[in-house]
């Protein structure tokens, strides 16, 4: 009976190696990504070495196999939020770093995006703002497309607002801001409206410079 | 914010970005590095061997010694570095925790040490991850039982005042107390050990003359043992009387199994003394002798090791009972099927299914007496697969068996682990609340007020932290509170405040401005909210450390914390530390100004007080008063720097 026993657990050792096998070909197929050199970046970019440095070292730290993918960046996005549920206008926001639309955003993606972000022109911005707003990448802002975005970024307040947030808050808001940038009234935000209406209006022309000595 | 993820602020904040043109406000300033240096390294000098990191990596976490400005006490000026006298190899796993945001417990370091190291780092042992946790805990609680043992020594030095009823009573749990206990240990022992001897010997049949039969010794000399059987049931007698006058709760007592047992060992004799020579219940009479042996239980309370014993089969109970299940079914299968192979034989033992039980069990346990052998061929063969099947049935069930009785030895009791339980979930709310704590900071900062006053400057350019003096001085007033990383974090939290329109709130004020939208019962908003704005000031300037708040009404919980936490945690939150409400009026409005005298100019200190009444209030004079603290005194009182 003692031997049973030993035969039984030694048939159990088996079984689980050859599970790790395969969860080690898994493994090593996983995608570790090693980015371009500091000078390629910088000729690519607007960041200096030592900002480049700086960015690396955070990404990676994050991120050691050097890519994100959606979910990492959904967590990682969330934690900034405690209140609310960041995962929508995470989703919207990696959809717009993902320029090449493989699934995970490299530190090329990264840093490109942040490099429009923060060093841009105001013009490049506003186009990243569109680019982000334009779920389907079709060239217009619908606004059921809005308000996909106005939701996510409503989300993002929790449910614990002062005043209150009713339901049809976000609704209201698209309202708005078709109001204001719809000019030919056709349903649609193209991006000469958007681009010329965001120029005319100081708020958001000031609001644009509000972050750039972020890094 | 968990800082973890502190290397991706500037991601976040440039991504911010995005509301600016769904914005209909003009945003806040943004907060400025007043020295922006870059980032340097920074040595830590800790009993010799150096370490060197990044200043940004240690103000990850600004609430921990290395994280603050408390380093600065180990400031050497001639070498320029911090110099701590501790232990390096701890100070790895410390280090790692900001490197990482993860930590991790070294399983070769001692417990204690461990401890006293995270203490002095300001790191709490709760967030020790999940990889090293069970292990931390383990030890830990090894070490506390350990200690638990040293102090049951002590504890064993006689009380004061204490009745002789108690007295005696720990003189028989605990026998090593006093000699006289330790006598009567002895005695009671010697004794059980005399009788069940006396059982045994009674029946051996001892010098038999010539002519006549074999005789018993218990027959031979029936006087002896009988005065012997007396001599050992008074003893017994008299210790159960004795333990059931100095029991606690003698209810209790009765009901216990050593009690049982005691009673089922005496019992025989005093039901032999009533009970008359009468030819009917002799017999009776003789199976009652065999509950005599019972007495060899009461060793049990002599030998730890046979309640051990006593526990496990009491909880392998329900692995005993598969086994027994099992083996049941395989009887009555293979026994039917061995009845009906040998049915044609002739003089087969096998005269019936019931009969062929004895030939199964005997077969299976591979025990093989012989005395009932198939002789058929379909006998055998059939035979061959039951001894077969046999094996394998009571192979299958014991080594769970084994694995129970080395699970219950090694590790801890039912009860303990209720208690790991318990301290899991207290553990959990600790990491929780700590996590929180971030959006009452920021909520924290801005009723202060610091932060709305820096807003009244946001008429004038934003590269202005040059030219415009004061801003600067509320900024530097402020970063005196609030490391820099936490004021750009809060400031980004509150450009999303106006893109939205909307502010955040605790959920205190959710669930007033709830109690409002439900009743209507103002005319108009202003006046409420201008009766209110001096309490609604005071109510969320008080934190809420979510572990105190009595709160009856766990939906309200469910707003507090980030509704991203699944809401039985909060349940079991709230249920851990509740206190009974008292909603009497007179002492609700009692408490209102409390609050107001709190100290809110620290950003670490959270207090416990809210209560809210379960709202029946209707009417709108009982509404003006803001939800005051609930009159769980206890709670008040404590006030804790996180």
């Amino acid at each position: 009976m003692g031997a049973l026993m030993v035969i039984f657990s030694l048939q159990k050792d088996q079984r689980r190696k050859r599970t790790d096998s395969v969860e080690d070909e898994l493994e090593l197929s996983a995608v570790r990504h090693r980015p371009e050199g500091l000078e390629q970046l910088e000729a690519l970019t607007r960041f200096n070495r030592k900002e480049l440095q700086i960015l690396y070292r955070g990404f990676k730290n994050e991120c050691p196999s050097g890519v994100v993918n959606e979910d990492t960046f959904k967590d990682i996005y969330s934690q900034f939020f405690p209140q609310g549920d960041a995962s929508t206008y995470a989703h919207f926001l990696f959809n717009a770093f993902d320029t090449d639309k493989d699934g995970s955003v490299s530190f090329e993606d990264f840093v490109m995006g942040l490099s429009i972000l923060l060093r841009g022109s105001v013009q490049e911005k506003l186009n990243w703002a569109f680019n982000l707003y334009d779920i389907n990448k079709d060239g217009y802002i619908t606004k059921e497309e809005m308000l996909d975005i106005m939701k996510a970024i409503y989300d993002m307040m929790g449910k614990c607002t002062y005043p209150l947030l009713k339901d049809d808050t976000p609704r209201q808001h698209v309202e708005i801001f078709f109001q204001k940038m719809d000019k030919n009234k056709d349903g649609v935000v193209t991006m000469d409206e958007f681009i010329d209406c965001c120029q005319n209006d100081e708020n958001i022309m000031r609001s644009m410079q509000l972050f750039d000595n972020v890094i | 914010m968990a800082s973890g993820v502190a290397a991706w602020l500037p991601f976040a904040r440039a991504a911010a970005i995005g509301w600016m043109p769904v914005a209909n406000m003009p945003m806040p300033i943004a907060p400025t590095e007043k020295n922006k240096r870059a980032d340097e390294l920074i040595v830590l000098n800790v009993s010799g061997r150096r370490f060197e990191t990044w200043r940004n990596t240690l103000d990850r976490y600004p609430d921990t010694l290395l994280g603050s400005s408390e380093k600065e006490f180990f400031y050497n000026e001639e070498t320029k570095e911090y110099f701590f006298d501790r232990d390096a190899d701890v100070f790895r796993a410390v280090l790692n925790f900001y490197r990482t945001g993860k930590l991790h417990y070294p399983r070769s370091e001692c417990i204690t040490s461990y401890d006293e190291e995270l203490s002095f780092f300001g790191i709490i042992p709760e967030i020790i991850g999940d990889c090293c946790y069970e292990e931390y805990k383990d030890r830990r609680r090894e070490n506390q039982e350990r200690l638990m043992d040293d102090d049951e020594d002590k504890k064993d030095a006689k009380l004061p005042n204490m009745t002789f009823r108690e007295t005696m009573w720990r003189a028989f749990e605990n026998p090593h107390t006093s000699t006289m206990a330790l006598v009567f240990y002895y005695v009671t022992g010697f004794f059980i050990a005399i009788s069940v001897l006396t059982n045994v010997v009674e029946t051996v049949p001892c010098g038999a003359t010539p002519n006549t039969k074999e005789v018993t010794c218990g027959d031979r000399y029936t006087v002896a043992f009988f005065c012997m059987d007396t001599a050992c049931v008074l003893i017994f007698t008299v210790e159960y009387l004795m333990r059931l006058f100095a029991a606690p709760s003698r209810y209790r007592f009765m009901r216990s199994v050593m009690s049982i047992i005691d009673v089922v060992a005496i019992l025989p004799y005093y039901i032999g003394l009533v009970m008359t020579d009468n030819e009917d219940v002799s017999g009776a009479f003789v199976t009652l002798r065999v509950f005599r042996v019972f007495r060899i239980f009461k060793f049990s309370r002599h030998s730890q090791g046979l309640r051990i014993l006593g526990y496990t089969l009491k909880s392998c109970a329900s692995e005993l009972g598969f086994l027994l299940f099992s083996l049941t079914m395989a009887i009555i299968i293979f026994a039917t099927v061995m009845f009906y192979a040998e049915k044609g034989s002739t003089s087969s033992k096998f005269t019936s299914i019931p009969a062929s039980f004895w030939y199964t069990i005997v077969t299976m346990t591979t025990l093989g007496y012989g005395d009932m052998v198939p002789k058929t061929i379909a006998g055998k063969i059939f035979g061959s697969i039951c001894s077969l099947s046999g094996v394998l049935v009571i192979a299958l069930p014991v080594p769970v068996i084994v694995s129970n009785f080395s699970r219950i030895y090694h590790q801890n009791q039912r009860a303990d682990k209720r208690r790991a339980q318990k301290m899991q979930k207290a553990r959990l709310a600790r990491i929780r609340i700590s996590k929180t704590g971030s959006s009452n900071a920021f909520l924290h900062s801005k009723r202060n007020g610091l932060f709305s006053e820096a807003l009244e400057l946001t008429q004038l350019p934003y590269k202005m932290n040059l030219s415009d003096q004061s801003s600067i001085e509320e900024e530097q007033h402020l970063s005196k509170n609030q490391s820099l990383l936490e004021s750009q974090h809060h400031h980004l939290l509150h450009c999303l405040e106006k893109t939205t329109n909307h502010e955040f709130a605790d959920e205190l004020c959710y669930e007033q401005s709830y109690l409002e939208g439900a009743l209507q019962s103002y005319p108009s908003q202003s006046p409420s909210l201008s009766s209110q704005e001096g309490m609604t000031g005071t109510c969320c300037t008080r934190h809420t450390k979510r572990n105190h708040a009595p709160l009856p009404n766990s939906s309200i919980l469910t707003c507090a914390l980030s509704h991203t936490h699944p809401h039985h945690n909060l349940q079991e939150l709230s249920t851990i530390h509740i206190q009974p409400l008292n909603t009497s009026r007179s002492s609700l409005n009692m408490r209102v100004d409390e609050p107001a005298r709190l100290n809110c100019q620290s950003g670490t200190i959270t207090t416990a007080i809210i209560s809210i009444p379960t709202p029946p209030a209707t009417t709108p004079e009982s509404d003006a008063h803001p939800p005051p603290p609930g009159p769980a005194l206890q709670n008040v009182v404590k006030v804790s720097a996180l």
